[in-house]
């Protein structure tokens, strides 16, 4: 689908905050000087248009009682694929990408507590033979993302 | 805060996303046998208290064309790394910014940062303004492509309470 100004001005509108009000939609609307229905229709375009992701409540799964914590590892390119499946098939390993780096394995752990990153993480390097560095986030800067208008 | 069992049926009813309805929160309300006061009134406090983040939209960059990105990674003095992580953040171009630890000797970087562009030439230009801004504070960055998805899941959250 092709997306017109009211559109991106919706897309950047809504990365910020949503009310919680009985009638939310209507309010954004209001501001961005549209209608309700057309907010509601453009939303409901731009989502079965896979344009939008998802739209709803962000939540803290730390806050949650769960942790997370991105790893790396550096694995040499013959072995790479079995060491994928002993990696992936942790039910922790909540996604994996390959990477252009030495590090070439990055993925994320999300265990229910903090000292479990780090059970898993020594598991892993048990079962592989490779060290697993973990880099948990210190600080996080706002995340955000602009559409071009 | 301590979550109830309340709290985590609305988190649950609300994880596939809001209802594109005027009243979503009546909409959730009646599907869990709520009513609206009260699903408004505890998700105020849920984004209070930091569990809800918040309430966005999250847009698709391979639908928008940034169908490139890489995540740049930056060794940024530490005595600047709050003032100038913020920046990096602030980028529009730039999704998700966030302060880790080093890993010396193998990782010296403390800053991630994911670009986003619509090819990798943009996205190596848009590198360049980051480590303008950076300056002298930043001893040194790298940037990783990724070449395949190896594994992708969602967010399991714990069905208790």
């Amino acid at each position: 689908m092709t997306l017109d100004d009211t559109d991106r001005l919706i897309l950047n509108a809504l990365q910020d905050g949503f009310p919680i009000t009985p009638n939310p939609y209507e309010q954004v609307a209001r501001e961005l000087g549209l209608t309700e229905s057309d907010l509601l229709t453009r939303l409901t375009a731009m989502k079965e248009g896979r344009i939008i992701t998802r739209f709803g409540p962000f939540f803290d799964a730390a806050a949650m009682g769960g942790a997370f914590c991105l790893c790396a590892m550096a694995i040499p390119e013959d072995e790479f694929d079995g060491v994928v499946d002993m990696v992936n098939a942790y039910p922790e390993v909540a996604h994996n990408y390959e990477r252009t780096h030495r590090l070439n394995m990055w993925f994320v752990l999300a265990t229910e507590s903090e000292g479990e990153i780090a059970e898993v993480a020594a598991k892993i390097e048990h079962e592989t033979g490779y060290p697993v560095l973990c880099f948990p986030k210190l600080q996080e800067f706002f995340i955000r993302f602009r559409v071009a208008a | 805060m301590t979550l109830d069992l309340t709290d985590r049926r609305i988190i649950t009813a609300t994880q596939s996303g809001l209802p594109l309805v005027p009243r979503p929160y009546a909409q959730i309300a009646a599907d869990l046998g709520l009513d609206e006061d009260e699903v408004c009134t505890r998700m105020r406090a849920l984004q209070t208290s930091g569990i809800i983040r918040r309430i966005a939209v999250a847009p698709n960059h391979y639908a928008l064309g940034m169908t490139a990105n890489g995540m740049s990674v930056w060794d940024v003095d530490d005595t600047r790394i709050a003032e100038l992580g913020q920046k990096i953040g602030d980028l529009d171009f730039v999704s998700h910014c966030y302060e880790r630890p080093r890993a010396l000797p193998d990782w010296p970087y403390n800053l991630f940062a994911m670009i986003h562009g619509t090819s990798r030439e943009e996205v190596e230009a848009l590198r360049a303004e980051v480590a303008a801004i950076l300056g002298d504070a930043c001893r040194g960055n790298d940037i990783l492509y990724s070449t395949r998805i190896l594994k992708k899941t969602g967010l399991r959250l714990r069905q208790k309470g």
